[in-house]
């Protein structure tokens, strides 16, 4: 049995939470769609739900020629075995090329248990994604040890190549309602949707614990606030700004602030528009998390500390001295009358 | 019980060379350590193991200095500890471990449970944990941070992005945790004692009966084709003492060509 051909369609595995698709999904489309053109292929997205709260037909699914539409009550929560299962049957019936995921925790899941199904390598957490022109294969990069190095990976022999693909490392497409992919709703065998995983629940965060990897700007701090109380320094500024409240991995671990706020390889990866960073020095392992942000803002006493390398925007001296001034500064901003 | 752990041992810090060749990491020459999620793996075990008693063995795979890392996870209070060794094994994909590991479990099985942390700090994959579960043919579940024993299935809370997931497995199944699951405990004298102590038996390629082609490095579905060191650079604009308010200043624009700051709005 084969789940996978050379010449095979590229295969999105979609991420379908609580009826709504996940951003992430259209990052993988648009990549899909832009390496399935450099070899002529299709590129197939499969969806997994219980149904959709709003239709997801209406924006012309981003870069998809078809949708394999499942809908199955056992998909109703997250259930890793029925995904893994579902997905396996795909691969027999579709003998994709590549397929790919998102590095959530949801796909970092699924995927291995039917890459090992379909005795096939996988790839965690891409970065960059390309076809190697001499042998049409997928080059999968992602950092290694603590974002010191980038590893370029081959799966030579085996097929399908997959991989899973950090989110916010794509730029999703425009939605175009004129775009039409052809979507197919399967008959699966039953025998897919039976799982001995049990899903029993779903509690959503709070609305305060807001995912910080949504935000447009992100205010994080590090072991320069010395203490939890300078957090809410950070806080202020970053609700004048709508934004959220990230830290370095020195800040959570000496419980300054939650861990939901972490940003770094270990943590969040996080692109916001603007990145403040105050009284984190950069290790590697921080700037992994954050070096794809549009503008960097950095503020440091230690004028060799590594962050500035990184920086767009390099405020050198006490951050205790320099938050107040700018939250002094974006307040007035605010207050101006046109 | 029988309940076996999956330990990697992981340089104690993200300074480690790769060899260009390979594309593996260099591990000479540089300290070790039990991977940090790892061990709360081994004290969710260690827990089971004091409130309803069981059996806990831990397996890791890597040369034979892991030898180490089994020996402290003896001394933390595990049972027993398998060395699963051998030059066949180096350089292994996810795909190629899991596939010596679950060799490894399946010779010294059944177990009534298996336990790993969520992911390594050196290669920060978290497959080989629902591979190896997906080669045993045993339902898995994924980020634990909190577990409840019954009396023949587990019920976890799965900790993801946007919430908690509840999910409850059957016995036989495969876990990998998360470190708000619990807090290792520190090994006591008597328990080093132990650890240097005990006998580490060793599993190679011929106890477990893997062909020097299906494992580590020739058994790997995946190759490195290259490694390079990432540029980080943008080297800004800088300001510092009396020119720092200049740079508010500018912080303040650059915020304002985004929208991120809209005028005349009330705060």
């Amino acid at each position: 049995m084969t789940f996978g051909s050379a010449n095979g369609p590229l295969l999105i595995l979609g991420e379908v939470r609580g009826g709504v698709i996940s951003g992430v999904t259209w990052e993988l489309t648009g990549k899909a769609r832009q390496l399935a053109d450099e070899v002529d292929r299709e590129v197939v997205l499969l969806l997994m739900s219980n149904g959709f709260k709003n239709d997801p037909a209406g924006d012309g699914y981003r870069g998809a020629d078809r949708v394999i539409d499942v809908r199955h009550p056992s998909l109703d929560l997250f259930n890793q075995e029925v995904q893994a299962k579902v997905l396996l049957e795909v691969l027999r019936n579709e003998q994709p090329s590549m397929v790919l995921a998102p590095a959530t925790s949801s796909g970092r899941t699924v995927m291995p248990i039917a890459a090992a199904g379909a005795k096939t390598g996988l790839t965690a957490d891409c970065t960059w994604l390309e076809i190697e022109a001499e042998t049409g294969l997928l080059l999968q990069t992602r950092p290694a040890i603590g974002g010191n190095v980038m590893a370029t990976i081959r799966t030579p022999d085996h097929l399908p190549q997959m991989a899973t693909v950090r989110p916010r490392t794509f730029a999703p497409p425009e939605p175009d309602p004129d775009r039409k992919a052809d979507v197919e709703k399967p008959l699966l065998p039953d025998e897919c949707f039976e799982s001995r995983v049990e899903a029993l629940g779903f509690t959503p965060h709070e609305e305060d614990a807001v995912n910080i990897q949504d935000m447009d700007v992100v205010v994080a701090g590090g072991k320069g606030l010395q203490k939890a109380e300078s957090f809410s320094m950070l806080r202020e500024l970053a609700a004048l700004l709508k934004g959220g409240v990230g830290a370095s991995r020195v800040a959570v671990d000496n419980r300054w602030i939650g861990y939901p706020h972490q940003v770094g390889l270990s943590g969040k990866v996080v692109a916001p528009r603007v990145y403040i960073a105050a009284g984190i020095s950069g290790s590697v392992q921080h700037m992994a998390g954050m070096q794809t942000s549009e503008y960097v803002v950095a503020i440091n006493k230690d004028p060799e500390a590594p962050i500035f390398k990184t920086a767009d925007l390099a405020l050198c001296g006490d951050l205790f001295d320099i938050v107040p001034r700018i939250i002094a500064a974006v307040r007035r901003a605010k207050e101006e009358v046109r | 019980m029988r309940i076996a752990v999956l330990v990697k041992q992981v340089p104690d810090s993200d300074d480690v060379q790769m060899d260009e060749t390979t594309g593996t990491m260099v591990r000479e020459g540089v300290g070790a350590i039990i991977n940090p999620l790892d061990l709360n793996a081994l004290e969710a075990a260690l827990d089971l193991k004091r409130n309803r008693g069981a059996l806990v063995s831990v397996f890791s795979m890597g040369p034979p200095r892991t030898e180490e890392a089994l020996r402290e996870a003896l001394s933390l209070g595990a049972d027993e500890a398998h060395l699963v060794s051998d030059k066949a094994f180096a350089g292994g994909d996810t795909w190629a471990t899991a596939l010596t590991l679950a060799a490894a479990l399946r010779k010294t099985g059944p177990w009534d449970m298996i336990l790993a942390g969520e992911k390594a700090t050196d290669g920060e994959t978290g497959q080989v944990g629902p591979e190896t579960a997906a080669l045993l043919d045993v339902p898995c579940s994924t980020y634990v941070s909190e577990m409840e024993m019954g009396d023949d299935s587990v019920m976890v809370t799965r900790s993801v992005e946007d919430g908690l997931e509840r999910q409850r497995l059957p016995l036989p199944c495969l876990l990998t945790v998360l470190r708000s699951l619990n807090e290792p405990s520190m090994p006591t004298l008597s328990g080093k004692k132990r650890g240097r102590r005990a006998k580490l038996p060793v599993m190679n390629a011929d106890s477990l009966d893997i062909s020097p082609e299906g494992a580590g490095l020739k058994g790997s579905a995946t190759r490195v084709v290259k490694v390079f060191y990432p540029s980080l650079t943008r080297d800004g604009a800088r300001y510092s003492g009396k020119d720092l308010d200049e740079g508010v200043n500018r912080l303040v624009e650059e915020l304002q060509s985004r929208a991120l700051i809209q005028r005349g709005e009330r705060s």
